[in-house]
C-alpha cells in the first residue's frame, strides 16, 4: 500500500504540471484583458504602461516559467521561514495577483474560513442527512417515505441554487427578517451571541447546499443498498435467522458504503472550489467568488494558482479514495 | 404606572424635539457609531494609482484625499487646498503655465505627522516612475515639474500653456499619498508594498482597520481628521460582492445596510424595491452619455484584412449624412428611458451634457418622427424593396450590424432600437459581446470596440471632471484607429473634418470661460446633430440606494460617492 501511494504521488507530479499548462494556454488564449474593466477615460499609452507593469508584455514560456518558478520554489520557502522564522525568502517576488497585487496566497488563507465553514459544513450535513434517507428509502423501496425522498431529492437536484437562494432570502430575509440575507466574514466567533449569529448567517446558505448534496448522495446511497439488498448473502443472512436490522445495518450497509464513500471523497474538493452561484447570492466570499472574480478580471496568477491547489486536491482525494477503498474491502490489493 | 409612562413619553419627545431643535446632526465625533455600505462589485486595492477601478477609487476616496474635489453640481472645491487658485486670484499664472495650491494650515496625516508640500512632489514622482503602470499617469500629462516652494505651498509647472490646469491633485483619481509611507515602493517595487496599497496612511475622515481584498473593508474614524466634530460615524463597513439585485435588497428590503452604490437595475425591479420602505433611490448626473456611434468606413468582411473598417473604403450607407439622420430620429429615446433606466437616465441629443455651461440647446431629436425619417431615406435614393429592406439602385440595402456589451439593459435597448428601425425599412442584426473583450483594447482581437467590425455601436462613455476639452479632442482625424496605430485611438467613427480638427485647436488655445463653452457646444453639435455621427441616447446617472435613517448623502456623479461620508450622519427615528 505504501509503495502504491509513494508511486501515485510521484506521477502525479508531472501531470499536476501538465494540467497547470493546460489552464495556462487556455488563459493565455481566451479573450479578454486583465485591464479590460478600467474606465474608457483612461487613455491608450496608460494602459500600455500598465500592461507592463503586470508583465503582459513577456513572453508566454518567460510568464509561465516565473509562476512555476515562484510557486515551486519561493511560496515553499514562505512558508518555511512562517513556519520557522528563518529568511530564504527575502527580497524573492511571491505569485501576485494582478487585481490586488498582493501575494495570492495571503488572498486565499483568507478564504479559506468561511469556505470551510458555510461549503464544508454543508457537506457533513448533506451527507448526515443523505445516509439515513438512503437507507431507509431502499428497505423500503417504493413506501411513502421512498415517495417523498424521490420527491425532495428531485426537487434538490433539479432547482438550481441562485433560485432556492433568492427563494429563502425572500422568504426568511426580507418577510420574516430571521435570518440575514449577507454573510459577514469579519465576524468573530468568542461567545455565545456571535456564535448563534455565526449560525444565523449560516443557516440559509447551508441549507441551499445540503439539501443540493443530499440528494445527490441519497441517490447513491439508495442505488447501492438496492443493489447488495438482492445479493445472495442478505438471503443467506435472513435465513441464519438474523434480525433485519442486523442484516441491514451490519451486512448490507457495509458493502453499500464502499462505492458511495468514493463518491463521498471525490466530491471533498469540491467543498474547496466553493460553491461559486451560492456565495455570490449570500455574499459569503469564499474561494468560489475569488475564483470568479478573478476569471472575470482575467486575473492569470490567481486563476492558475487556485486551479493548481484544487488540481493538487482532486488528486489527493483520489488517492485516498483508492486507499480507502483497500481499507473497506478486504478483497482490494494493491501491491 | 401609566402615569409613569406618559411622563416618560413627554420627556421622551421633549427631548427628541430639542435635538431637531440643535440640528441633530451636529456633535462630537463618532457619535451615530457603525455605518454600513454594500459595493456589489468588491473593493481590491486602496491604492488609487494602482488600480483604475471606480470602486477601489471611491472605497480609497474615504482615505486618500486631493487638494480639490468636485461638488454635486460639478463645481471644484477646495479639499486639502485653502481655496481653488485661478488666473484672478493670481494662483494660475498669467501666460498658463504653472498653478500654485496652498495647503490648509495645521493638516496632520492619520498617524499624527504634518502634510507637507513634500508629500505632493512625492506623489508626483511615485505616479510618473518608470515601471509603475501608474494608473492615473493621464492626471500629470504635460506636468513638467511639481516643486514645494515651502512646506505649504505647492507649485505645479506645465511643459506648456494649459488652459485647464485641474487635473493634477485634483478628485478622486488623483489623491496625495503619503511620502513616508510609500518611499519605498516607487516604480516596478510599487507591486509588493502590499501593507501600503491595503492601508493607506491618510488625511480624510476615515482610517482602515482591517482590509480583506475583493471581500470588506473595515475603517473607524481618523483621529486626527482635520475637523474635530467629523466623522459623525465611528466605524464604517464596506461589504463587497453580490450582485445589484442583492445589494438594493439588502438596503430598501431588509435593511441590514445604510447604503448601496450603483444599482443598475430595472425601472420596475427598484420599484418593487421600493415598497419594502427601508430605503430610498438617489440619483446624480454627470456626464455619462449612451450613445450610438456609427461607422463611417466600412465594415464588410469581404475586404481584405488590413482595409476592413478603415477610411480606405468609405461605408456603403452611413457615410450619408440623410441616412444617418434618418437611423436618430427613428429612435423612441424616452422609451428607451421609461424600459430600461427609470431614475437613472433621461434622453439627451447631446455628447457634452453637462456641466450647464457646455450644454447645447440640442433638442430636436427628442420627439421620435418615423413619417421624417422614412422621407429622408427616401430622398437618399433607398426606396422599399421587395423584401421590406430599403436599397438603392446599386442594391445596396440597409442592413445594419449593431453591437455593444453583454448587459441585459442593454439587450434590452438594442430590441427596441431594432423594432424602431426595422418600422422604416431597414434591416438589423444584433450582436453583443464581453465587455471584458469589448474594451479590452486587444489589438490581435476582431471584437473591440476601436476595431469596429460594425456598422452601429453602443456604449457609455464621459469625461472627467467638468471640462470636455481632452473629451472633444478625441475625434479628430489623428485619432483614428487603423492598423497602424495598432487599433488605438479613440475616434472610432473615423470621422475626420479639418474644421472640427480646428476648433479643437482654439479650444486647447482658449482661456476664457464662455469662449470655451461656445466652443465645446459647436463641437458637440457638429457631432451629434449636424452630422449625426454619434446618435446620445440617454444622459445616464448614477443610482444609489440609501437607508432612510442616513442623512447628509448627497450623490455626486462628478466625484466619488463618498466625497461627503465626512457630513454623513444618523437620523433620529
Amino acid at each position: 500500500m505504501l509503495t502504491f501511494t509513494i508511486r501515485r504521488l510521484l506521477l502525479a507530479i508531472p501531470t499536476l504540471i501538465f494540467i497547470a499548462f493546460v489552464i495556462f494556454m487556455l488563459l493565455l488564449k481566451a479573450p479578454g484583458n486583465p485591464l479590460g474593466d478600467i474606465p474608457l477615460t483612461i487613455p491608450p499609452e496608460v494602459r500600455e504602461q500598465m500592461r507592463a507593469a503586470l508583465g503582459l508584455d513577456q513572453a508566454w514560456y518567460l510568464r509561465f516559467g516565473l509562476w512555476l518558478y515562484q510557486l515551486g520554489v519561493v511560496e515553499p520557502q514562505v512558508w518555511f521561514d512562517h513556519l520557522f522564522g528563518t529568511s530564504f525568502s527575502v527580497g524573492q517576488q511571491r505569485v501576485i495577483s494582478f487585481q490586488s497585487r498582493s501575494p495570492v496566497f495571503d488572498t486565499i488563507g483568507e478564504r479559506i474560513p468561511q469556505t470551510l465553514w458555510v461549503v464544508g459544513m454543508s457537506y457533513v450535513v448533506g451527507v448526515l442527512i443523505a445516509l439515513p434517507i438512503g437507507i431507509i428509502s431502499a428497505t423500503r423501496q417504493y413506501s411513502i417515505f421512498d415517495q417523498i425522498g424521490t420527491l425532495i431529492s428531485m426537487i434538490g437536484f433539479s432547482v438550481p441554487t441562485f433560485f432556492t437562494g433568492v427563494l429563502l432570502i425572500t422568504i426568511f430575509s426580507v418577510n420574516l427578517g430571521w435570518f440575514p440575507s449577507i454573510y459577514n466574514t469579519t465576524l468573530q466567533v468568542n461567545d455565545l451571541a456571535s456564535f448563534g449569529q455565526q449560525l444565523r448567517q449560516m443557516a440559509m446558505p447551508v441549507f441551499v447546499l445540503a439539501l443540493f448534496n443530499a440528494s445527490q448522495i441519497s441517490r447513491y446511497m439508495r442505488a447501492s443498498m438496492l443493489d447488495n439488498l438482492s445479493q445472495d448473502y442478505v438471503r443467506t443472512a435472513r435465513a441464519k435467522g438474523m434480525t433485519e436490522r442486523v442484516v441491514v445495518l451490519k451486512h448490507v450497509l457495509r458493502n453499500s458504503l464502499i462505492p458511495v464513500v468514493t463518491v463521498i471523497a471525490l466530491g471533498v474538493p469540491s467543498v474547496f472550489g466553493g460553491a461559486i452561484i451560492t456565495e455570490q447570492v449570500f455574499k459569503v466570499n469564499g474561494l468560489g467568488q475569488l475564483l470568479i472574480i478573478a476569471i472575470n478580471g482575467k486575473d492569470i496568477p490567481m486563476v492558475m494558482t487556485l486551479s493548481f491547489v484544487f488540481a493538487v486536491l482532486i488528486v489527493l482525494f483520489n488517492l485516498i479514495a483508492d486507499v480507502l477503498y483497500g481499507v473497506l474491502d478486504p478483497r482490494i490489493r494493491y501491491d | 404606572m401609566s402615569l409613569r409612562k406618559s411622563l416618560l413619553g413627554a420627556t421622551a419627545s421633549l427631548a427628541f424635539a430639542s435635538m431637531a431643535m440643535a440640528d441633530a446632526h451636529e456633535g462630537e465625533r463618532g457619535r451615530d457609531g457603525q455605518l454600513n455600505i454594500l459595493y456589489w462589485q468588491a473593493i481590491t486595492i486602496l491604492n488609487p494609482y494602482l488600480s483604475g477601478g471606480t470602486k477601489d477609487l471611491q472605497a480609497a476616496s474615504m482615505i486618500l484625499e486631493p487638494l480639490a474635489n468636485y461638488d454635486e453640481g460639478g463645481t471644484l472645491v477646495p479639499t486639502l487646498a485653502v481655496d481653488i487658485p485661478t488666473v484672478a486670484n493670481g494662483g494660475v499664472s498669467a501666460d498658463l503655465t504653472s498653478i500654485t495650491w496652498t495647503l490648509k494650515p495645521g493638516l496632520l496625516w492619520s498617524d499624527g505627522t504634518p502634510v507637507t508640500a513634500n508629500d505632493a512632489v512625492f506623489t508626483w514622482q511615485y505616479c510618473t516612475a518608470e515601471g509603475g503602470g501608474c494608473a492615473q499617469a493621464s492626471k500629470f500629462d504635460g506636468v513638467a515639474n511639481v516643486e514645494a516652494v515651502d512646506d505649504a505651498t505647492i507649485k505645479v509647472t506645465f511643459a506648456g500653456p494649459t488652459p485647464y490646469p485641474y487635473n493634477a491633485f485634483v478628485a478622486n483619481q488623483a489623491p496625495i499619498i503619503q511620502a513616508a509611507q510609500f518611499a519605498d515602493c516607487m516604480g516596478a517595487k510599487a507591486p509588493e508594498c502590499t501593507a501600503a496599497n491595503f492601508g493607506p496612511i491618510g488625511t480624510g475622515p476615515f482610517v482602515v482597520t482591517n482590509f480583506l481584498t475583493n471581500d470588506v473593508v473595515e475603517y473607524a474614524a481618523n483621529p486626527n481628521y482635520r475637523d474635530p466634530m467629523k466623522p459623525a460615524f465611528a466605524t464604517v463597513t464596506i461589504k463587497g460582492g453580490g450582485d445589484a439585485a442583492g445589494a438594493g435588497r439588502a438596503v430598501l428590503e431588509t435593511g441590514e445596510f445604510d447604503y448601496a452604490w450603483n444599482l443598475q437595475l430595472a425601472p420596475d425591479v427598484i420599484q418593487g424595491m421600493m415598497a419594502g420602505g427601508k430605503g430610498e433611490v438617489i440619483s446624480g448626473f454627470g456626464t455619462n452619455v449612451e450613445r450610438l456611434e456609427l461607422n463611417l468606413s466600412d465594415p464588410s468582411a469581404a475586404l481584405p484584412e488590413a482595409e476592413r473598417s478603415t477610411i480606405a473604403h468609405p461605408h456603403p450607407f452611413l457615410s450619408n449624412p440623410m441616412v444617418r439622420e434618418a437611423l436618430s430620429i427613428a429612435i423612441d429615446r424616452q422609451l428607451l428611458v421609461d424600459v430600461g433606466y427609470g431614475p437613472a437616465g433621461q434622453p439627451t441629443c447631446n455628447l457634452v451634457p453637462a456641466p450647464a455651461i457646455y450644454n447645447s440647446d440640442n433638442t430636436g431629436c427628442l420627439t421620435q418622427d418615423l413619417a421624417k425619417a422614412a422621407a429622408l431615406l427616401d430622398e437618399a435614393g433607398f426606396p422599399v424593396g421587395g423584401d421590406g429592406i430599403r436599397v438603392n439602385a446599386d442594391g445596396v440595402r440597409l442592413s445594419i450590424l449593431y453591437q455593444t456589451t453583454t448587459n441585459a439593459v442593454r439587450q434590452d435597448v438594442q430590441a427596441l432600437v431594432k423594432d424602431a428601425w426595422n418600422s422604416i425599412g431597414v434591416e438589423v442584426e444584433l450582436r453583443n459581446i464581453d465587455a471584458g473583450v469589448f474594451f479590452g483594447g486587444d489589438a490581435a482581437s476582431p471584437d473591440t470596440y476601436q476595431r469596429f467590425y460594425a456598422d452601429v455601436e453602443m456604449f457609455t462613455n464621459n469625461f472627467e471632471g467638468n471640462d470636455p476639452q481632452s473629451y472633444l479632442a478625441q475625434h479628430t482625424c489623428d485619432s483614428m484607429p487603423s492598423p497602424d496605430t495598432q487599433w488605438q485611438g479613440e475616434n472610432i467613427n473615423r470621422y475626420c473634418d479639418a474644421g472640427y480638427d480646428a476648433l479643437v485647436v482654439s479650444m486647447s488655445q482658449s482661456t476664457d470661460p464662455a469662449e470655451r463653452a461656445a466652443l465645446a457646444i459647436q463641437m458637440n453639435d457638429m457631432l451629434t446633430k449636424d452630422s449625426n455621427v454619434i446618435i446620445p441616447l440617454i444622459h445616464r446617472g448614477t443610482v444609489s440606494a440609501r437607508a432612510l435613517s442616513l442623512g447628509g448623502v448627497k450623490l455626486n456623479a462628478w466625484d466619488t460617492e463618498l466625497w461627503n461620508i465626512a457630513d454623513w450622519y444618523r437620523m433620529g427615528e
